[in-house]
Parts: structure tokens; sequence; C-alpha cells
């Protein structure tokens, strides 16, 4: 990638003896809507913080707009939009108060820069008053980022801005991401969520502290490499394990209220299955073939990794 | 500059908007003042003393009356016997007994050597003394009565005659000792707590992390943080001074800007203090431990209840390094004496060298730290 406006290579941090970081490198382009997408654990906060230049690297680097995290630190604070997993702006303040504290200590004004917030700003204006600890989960998000943005940072690093916050608000929080994209800010999420990789350009899938795979959510279900068959019955249970009993498993695994299966089989039909289990004793047996999600594939990833 | 006054106006909306904030700065002094500077006495007054006359003579009965007009003293009547004396004092409903046996008028009637019995309850060494010397004095001067009647002819005036005066305090009043510690103490706390929770604060609710990853600088930050504190404690102090002036008619002697001076330069100790503090907890409940833990040490080792003179002298030269004993000797001196700068000047400049010690050792660590 020619000039990344983020160069992460071989980065590693401990705390103790755990490793929250294992050697990762990813690299980010401008105007990007990147997406680190991993369970609780899986390292993402670590590599913010790392990012956001709250911490320091026991081995690797990290750049930021050309400057290195530890050496540059404070070229990348003035030019980064930092959002912290736990919110963390003045519940005592107004949310109007926020705003203008966070201007001002950028150096800028809220009248300067409010075209840039206007968007996500007009969400929440009709309640400039309200103390931040006053306001509900999507709201107090969209105040965040508004702070984030105030001083018209170049890369936004933002740690899961979605977890906690209804669905509606999540929606309005992702387009509001695309708009910012849309104006060349490089944007960095964080979720746990696996649906919301989809509306990422690329996505890195992390699994305690590797990166598993980087790619398109389009390219990475594509890869996926198996027909994928969801299976239903009337006892569940005893179904996971006759699957995974079956001559040509690939793998299977509870996805939701059904099952998801993969078979070696090249040959395999939902009707091929749905015989095996009807003669296995299985009653009101449902075999469908479905095409693979960011979830399938993480989990399959994920085992992968695990028999490795 | 515009960054710090940013953080200033910040913090004050923080601390005003605080609901428990304004009472603090306002109701706490005048508590203070109020409660500790009446209660925390070594005054004695209204000891209660049970006399058990088995003489019921004319000596006795005017020992009684002595005892009785006296201030000092209030009567426990009623007991006759020894044992039942000993039973007040152990349920504590007397706190000094005087036994008069039966042979008292007899003796004295003879011109001879006459005994009396006085035993107090102890279990408070320096107020047993100080009843014991009350109780003495009584009895001297019954004794001397006595003399004068057997011995009309005996020369009247003593050999050699003392004349005291008290300087500073001329009334011996223990409140004009407690009010100016007591301001010390206020200015302390404001200084030590409240600066030393408002960072810590900031860590536990996460919000640092949003100020760390802006462009403010170390300085910008410490100084937007501790000069709210600064203005606070030192209105505290002007507060308080009024508020004695007005309540106690204790008026400052010395100079009043050379007091404020000298508190600016104690409130940097004090800041640096609750700076030095935060850097090295995470939550306010730890600092509020490791603070408390300091300032219960320094409060009653600096001599704002007991003379830090009659201390053993290893706790002397600790206190050295106790701030607190430092201002209150110095506030001691301005308020009560009059005192001018070079009366101080050591403990003055040691309070300076304090200060400089501890932000420096604040401002590295927390450096280091966040």
């Amino acid at each position: 990638m020619i000039n990344p406006h983020i160069h992460i290579e071989g980065l590693t941090k401990s705390y103790g003896n755990e490793k929250a970081l294992k050697a990762l490198s990813v690299d980010i382009a401008k105007g990007e809507l990147f997406g680190f997408i991993g369970p609780d654990g899986a390292g993402k906060t670590t590599l913010f913080r790392l990012l956001a230049t709250l911490l320091l690297p026991d081995s690797g680097s990290a750049e930021v707009l050309g400057y290195d995290t530890v050496s540059g630190y404070k070229e990348i604070r003035k030019q980064i939009g930092y959002m912290p997993g736990k919110f963390s702006l003045y519940q005592d303040l107004s949310v109007e108060e926020n705003l203008n504290f966070f201007a001002g200590i950028h150096g800028t004004t809220l009248q300067e820069n409010y075209h840039l917030v206007q968007d996500i700003y007009q969400h929440i204006e009709p309640f400039k008053n309200r103390r931040a600890g006053k306001l509900s989960g999507g709201m107090k998000q969209k105040l965040a980022l508004s702070c984030a943005l105030i001083h018209q940072p170049k890369v936004l690093l933002l740690d899961e801005p979605t977890t906690g916050v209804d669905a509606v608000s999540r929606q309005e929080f992702w387009e509001m991401l695309k708009n910012l994209k849309e104006k060349g800010i490089t944007v960095v999420v964080s979720t746990p969520y696996m649906d919301e990789a989809a509306l990422c350009d690329r996505v890195a899938l992390m699994q305690k502290g590797s990166v598993l795979k980087i790619n398109t959510p389009q390219q990475i279900t594509a890869e996926f490499g198996h027909a994928l068959f969801s299976i239903r019955s009337d006892t569940m249970f005893k179904l996971l394990g006759d699957l995974l009993q079956l001559e040509n498993t690939h793998a299977a695994f509870r996805f939701g209220d059904t099952i998801h299966f993969t078979s070696h089989n090249k040959e395999e039909t939902s009707q091929s299955i749905a015989n095996n289990l009807i003669a296995q004793g299985h009653h009101n047996v449902v075999v469908e073939p479905v095409l693979p999600t960011i979830e399938d594939c993480f989990i399959l990833l994920m085992k992968m990794e695990n028999n490795a | 500059m515009r960054t710090i006054l940013f953080i200033l106006q910040k913090e004050f909306r923080q601390i005003f908007r605080d609901r428990t904030m304004l009472p603090i700065i306002l109701v706490v002094p005048m508590v203070q003042l109020l409660i500790l500077s009446y209660t925390a006495t070594f005054e004695l007054k209204n000891t209660r003393l049970a006399i058990i006359d088995q003489d019921h003579s004319v000596s006795s009965r005017s020992l009684n009356r002595k005892f009785e007009g006296s201030p000092f003293f209030s009567m426990v009547d009623g007991l006759i016997t020894y044992d039942e004396g000993m039973e007040m004092l152990k349920r504590s409903k007397a706190d000094q007994i005087l036994v008069i046996e039966s042979d008292l008028d007899y003796h004295i009637g003879r011109s001879e050597k006459a005994g009396l019995l006085l035993v107090t309850n102890a279990i408070n060494g320096s107020a047993a003394s100080l009843m014991n010397a009350y109780a003495l004095a009584i009895i001297n001067d019954f004794g001397k009565e006595v003399q004068k009647e057997m011995y009309p002819n005996l020369p009247k005036v003593m050999p050699i005659h003392i004349e005291v005066r008290h300087w500073y305090n001329p009334q011996l009043d223990y409140k004009t000792y407690m009010v100016p510690g007591i301001l010390v103490l206020l200015v302390t706390l404001i200084g030590m707590f409240l600066s030393g929770m408002n960072i810590v604060k900031e860590k536990e609710f996460g919000t640092i992390e949003q100020i760390n990853v802006t462009p403010i600088k170390k300085y910008q930050f410490m100084i937007g943080k501790l000069l709210p504190f600064w203005f606070i404690a030192m209105f505290e102090l002007l507060f308080g001074l009024g508020f004695a002036a007005l309540v106690f008619n204790i008026h400052i002697v010395g100079s009043l800007p050379l007091l404020l001076g000298v508190a600016s330069v104690y409130l940097l100790v004090v800041l640096g203090f609750g700076l030095l503090v935060s850097t090295i907890t995470e939550t306010m409940q730890q600092a509020m431990f490791v603070s408390w833990f300091f300032l219960v040490i320094f409060i009653l080792m600096s001599g704002l209840f007991t003379p830090a003179e009659s201390m053993p002298d290893w706790a002397q030269w600790l206190n050295r390094i106790n701030p607190i004993a430092y201002f209150i000797q110095i506030n001691r001196m301005i308020m009560l004496k009059g005192s001018s700068f070079s009366d101080f000047a050591d403990q003055f400049y040691a309070l300076v060298v304090y200060a400089f010690v501890i932000f420096s050792l604040a401002v590295w660590r927390y450096r280091k730290v966040a």
C-alpha cells in the first residue's frame, strides 16, 4: 500500500504474562472505513490505545499519518480523534459545554467548525443544555463522536462505538461513519458485532491478539470455500452431535437457532444431508443451502486456528 | 494560555455544579471553628467532686464551703462512706473524691497535723493533674487560714512575691490557641483532599483518556487542576479569619498580607501533596485512604492539640517533614503575637524547600504515569 494513513508492523503488547497483541501488522489507507472485528479479549482496545498514543508497545511499531506513535505522539494527538470504548466525556457538563471545551483545548470553536459536526450534532442539538450523563446511550455516542471530530482530525479511532447502543441508533451511527469517510477522513472502528463487518470497506478479523484475516467483507465471504447448509430438526441437541459424527463433516456449529454445516464432500446436497439425518431418526428435518456470513467465516477461521 | 483558561472554566463549572461542594466550602469552616474550638479544650470546668465528710465539724464544713464556692467544682452530694465514693468514681458519676476523716477538727483544735484523702480518676493523665492542682490550691488555702487563726502573729507577707502575667492570651482562653490551628487545618483539607480527589476522579471516570489524547500539555493540565483549589483555599482562609474575628473576637495581630503570602506557599506544598497522591492511586477511594493516612499523622503531630515541644525527640525530628506543623507555628505567631517575617524565616524557608521537592516529585511521577 502506498502512503497508508496507518501502518502497523509487528505490534506486540503484553500485560504481565498475558499477551494482548501478538505481532500485529496492518496497513490502512487514507479515507478507508476499516473495522477490527473480534470478540471481547481479542486485543482491540489495546490496539486502539496504542494507536492513540496512550500505551507504549513492547515491540514492533505503529505509524499514524506517518508519525511514530512513540516518538511522534505530539503530532498524532493533534491530528486524530479518539473515542474510547467507555464513555469518557464530562457527565456533569452539558452537551454544549463538553463540545465547547474540547473545541477550546484544540484551539478552535464550535462556531468555526460547526460544519464538520453538523450532520451528527444536529441529532443532539435539541438537548444541548442537558448534562451529558443524562443522555441515552445512542446520544452519548453521537456527542462523543462530535467531540472527537470538532478539531477536524484526519484519522478517527473509534473503539467499540456501537456497544450498548440500540439497533436504530447503531444504524444511524454507521450512516454517519460512511458520510465521514466520504469526506476523506480515515475511520477505524472496532466492534464485536459480526453483522457490522459488512458495513466496512475492509475488516481485520481478530482473535486472541492476532489477526486471522484481512480483506474486504465480500472477499472474505467469497473465500469461504465450502457449501454452507443451515439445518434444523426437532431434536437440536442430538442433531449437532449427529452432524459432527457424519463421515464427511468438515464443520458443524450453532448459528442462532439453527446449525450451520459444511462438508468435505463437494457433491453434498440438501437432500443427501436430509436423507442421512432422517435415517438417523430425526423428524421435521429442514436443510437449506445458505450464503456464508462474516460470522461463519470467523467461526471457521477460529476453528482452524485452534486446531493448528 | 487560552488552553489553561478553558480548563479553568471547566473546572470551576464542575466544582460549583457539584451540589455538595458549596456547603463544603461554606459550612465546613464554620462548623469546624465553632465545634472544635469550643470542645478541643484542656480547660477544666465542673469537676464532679464527692466530699465524704465523716467529721461534721466547723473545720470540715468550712472546707466544704470553699469547694462549693469554686467555679471548677460541682458537688456530688449525699455520700457517707469511702466505699460509696469509690463506687461513684467507678461508675464515672464523680471525677474526684475527698475524704475528711472524723478527727479533722480534733487535730486542728489541738494544733496537730491533720490528714485528708484525695482520690482522682486519672484515666486522662493531664486532666487528672489539673484537677489535682485545683483541689490542692483550695486545700492549701484552707490550711493557711487555719494557720492564721492559730498563729495570728505570723508575718503576713511571704518572703518571695510572685506575680504572674500571661502574654498573648491574657485570659488563658483555649479558643485563642485553637482557632489559628483550625484555620490551617481547613486550608490543608481543601488543598490536599479536594485537589487530589479531583484528578483521581478523572482517572476513575475515564475522562483522563480523552484529555490525554488532546494536545494539552502537562503543565497546562496541572495548573488548570490546581489553581481553582488554590483560590478556594485562600478564600477559605479569609473566610475563616473573618469568622474568627466576628464570632470569637480573635483579630489577627500581625500583618494579613504576610499571612496570605505564607499561606500561598504552604498551599503549594499541600496541592503538590494532593497531586502526588493522585499519581499513585487509581480510584477516589484509594486516594482518600492514602491522603487520610498522612493527614491524620500530620495533624496529630502538628501541635494543633498538644504542644509539639513536649513530644519525644524522634517525634520532633519527624515533625521536620510535617508541613502542617510549620504552618500552624507560623500562623499562631502572626495571628497571636504579631511576629514579623524574620521571626519565622527558618520555618518559611523549610516550606519553600518542601514545596519545591514535593512538586518536583509529583510532576515527575505524573509524567511517568500518564
